[in-house]
């Protein structure tokens, strides 16, 4: 049984943020799912952290940098760019449309 | 307007930068000029999985120094963060933008209508452009990834514009510092210059505040953002019509909704666009791809003696040395390299004795380029009295009505008759020397 317990809200919640439609049986089971996975990642505080700078790199660079300049062999050409989706028209991506006044 | 209610006003300024290339590639950064969509596109501005970004060392250069223009501290320590959220044209679900270590904090910018303080300023980059229109019969939106990850700075101030008019000015005075620079075109027809303000209304009889400044009351629990204004007329117009909707939600004793709204400049009032029913939660971290940025003394001492003499004190150094009204002067020049050359055609001008300040209204007036032009303008030929006393008495002699007219009072007409003189003599002779001898041909 997890400690955590995260509500049905949470879970819409976090779906929503996932671009994810649920229905009330996933909402469920993801209730149960991600609470002890919570419960799991939890563990983690059980270490002593005191000393340790916190840190979201772990390569040890900084200053990465390119020079400002324009690599036409980079560039994909138009049809290359559009040959993963089946969805453009006239040289553009198409999605459904975006609702606007 | 009464002063039941005092607008406050925050604002969000992007501005494209125009390096040669994107933010954090090397595709072509040239969106309004690639004839073609997604032409200008790789695997990292397109959000393929696996892609790296690699930040473009111009652009945050750039982003500094507009720092500096704007009189901003500088972090030595600065980094970017992804921020989360869908939109068809953002690919990654993400945008790279910058969260609690903008490369610059806490500046100001002069306005006539008075001082107001920049919160931020910021690095990220672009989205795609959306076309919406019909295609095959279906109403479809569609995509041009041209313009992703083209390199954007924002501008945010705090919420210290209070009125319509100062908002445009702000947003001018931005414009012209940007450009001043030449970081940027801001062009604010195509997109290159977007204008955001959150607006609300503080009920100033509620709390007491005869002899506190607005800057030390509490902000209204409300605000308003409006969005996708492309012009200084259509934000001054959109506020307006903003302070007036929110004043008449107020006075029923409603507040009104926290909310996103555009501006229909046809009907001339705003529009909502979305209700903020939840704070948004875009889960800001450090992106993992892009190391941190260390901006050491020695960097920012460059970018620092890069940038050129401060605007502000550009037009008043002119203002002091030349008597050139900042309004006048400021319609000759956008970048800084144009102003050198002015400043350098004033010394010219200067040494030769010539007025600085004439030369400036010719040149706006009467749209001059050179000190020589100007020259000729206002050279006037050598002729005797005698000479143009002949031309005079013919003229006078030509036109009895004019001399009955100036003698029945009507002493407008000289105006004309110095122009026939001027005619008929086929040469330049300065204004007040002709009327001085009409006068005394006429006595």
């Amino acid at each position: 049984m997890a400690k955590k317990h995260l509500t049905s809200e949470d879970i819409i919640h976090i779906a929503k943020l996932g671009n994810l439609t649920l229905n009330d049986k996933e909402v469920e089971m993801f209730k149960k799912q991600l609470s002890s996975v919570i419960d799991y990642i939890d563990k983690l505080q059980e270490v002593d952290t005191k000393k340790i700078e916190p840190s979201s790199q772990i390569t040890g660079l900084t200053d990465v940098f390119r020079e400002d300049k324009v690599n036409e062999e980079r560039t994909l050409p138009q049809d290359k760019a559009l040959a993963n989706t089946k969805s453009k028209a006239n040289g553009l991506f198409k999605v459904k449309a975006i609702l606007t006044e | 307007m009464d002063k039941k209610y005092q607008p406050i006003i925050g604002m969000e300024v992007h501005v494209e930068l125009k390096t040669a290339s994107k933010m954090f590639c090397s595709c072509k950064n040239d969106p309004f000029h690639a004839g073609k969509p997604n032409v200008y596109t790789c695997p990292v501005c397109l959000g393929l999985p696996g892609a790296l970004p690699v930040a473009n060392k111009k652009a945050i250069e750039w982003t500094i120094k507009l720092g500096l223009a704007l009189g901003c501290k500088i972090n030595s320590l600065s980094k970017f963060d992804r921020k989360h959220y869908f939109y068809p044209d953002l690919p990654k679900g993400y945008q790279i933008s910058q969260y609690d270590l903008p490369f610059c904090y806490q500046g100001k910018v002069e306005t006539p209508l008075g001082l107001v303080g920049i919160t931020r300023v910021h690095l990220e980059e672009d989205t795609g452009k959306l076309i919406h229109q019909e295609v095959d019969g279906q109403n479809v939106s569609l995509i041009d990834f041209n313009r992703s990850s083209v390199p954007l700075v924002e501008i945010v101030t705090e919420p210290e514009i209070y009125s319509a008019a100062q908002a445009k000015e702000y947003a001018k005075k931005l414009r012209q510092i940007v450009r001043y620079l030449d970081i940027s075109d801001a062009d604010m027809e195509k997109g290159g210059m977007r204008l955001e303000a959150n607006i609300s209304l503080l009920n100033v009889d509620s709390q007491m505040t005869n002899d506190k400044p607005i800057s030390n009351l509490k902000l209204p629990n409300y605000k308003v953002e409006l969005k996708n204004i492309n012009s200084f007329r259509f934000l001054e117009r959109g506020i307006e019509y903003e302070i007036e909707r929110q004043k008449e939600i107020l006075e029923k004793g409603e507040t009104p909704i926290q909310e996103t709204r555009g501006f229909n400049a046809e009907k001339n009032r705003t529009y909502s666009q979305r209700t903020k029913e939840e704070a948004a939660d875009y889960r800001y971290f450090p992106d993992p791809d892009l190391p941190p940025i260390n901006i050491d003394s020695k960097w920012l001492g460059e970018i620092t003696k890069s940038n050129p003499v401060d605007f502000d004190l550009r037009l008043k150094s002119w203002q002091e040395e030349y008597r050139l009204k900042p309004e006048l002067v400021e319609l000759l020049f956008e970048t800084a390299s144009d102003a050198d050359r002015l400043d350098e055609m004033f010394a010219t001008a200067t040494k030769e004795k010539l007025s600085v300040e004439k030369l400036v209204n010719a040149m706006v007036h009467k749209k001059i380029k050179t000190i020589a032009e100007f020259k000729k303008l206002t050279s006037v030929d050598e002729v005797s009295d005698e000479f143009l006393l002949d031309i005079i008495k013919k003229v006078l002699l030509a036109n009895p009505k004019a001399v009955v007219d100036y003698k029945a009072g009507k002493t407008n007409v000289i105006n004309f008759l110095v122009g026939m003189v001027m005619r008929e003599a086929k040469k330049k002779i300065e204004f007040n020397r002709l009327v001085g001898l009409i006068k005394k041909s006429l006595a």
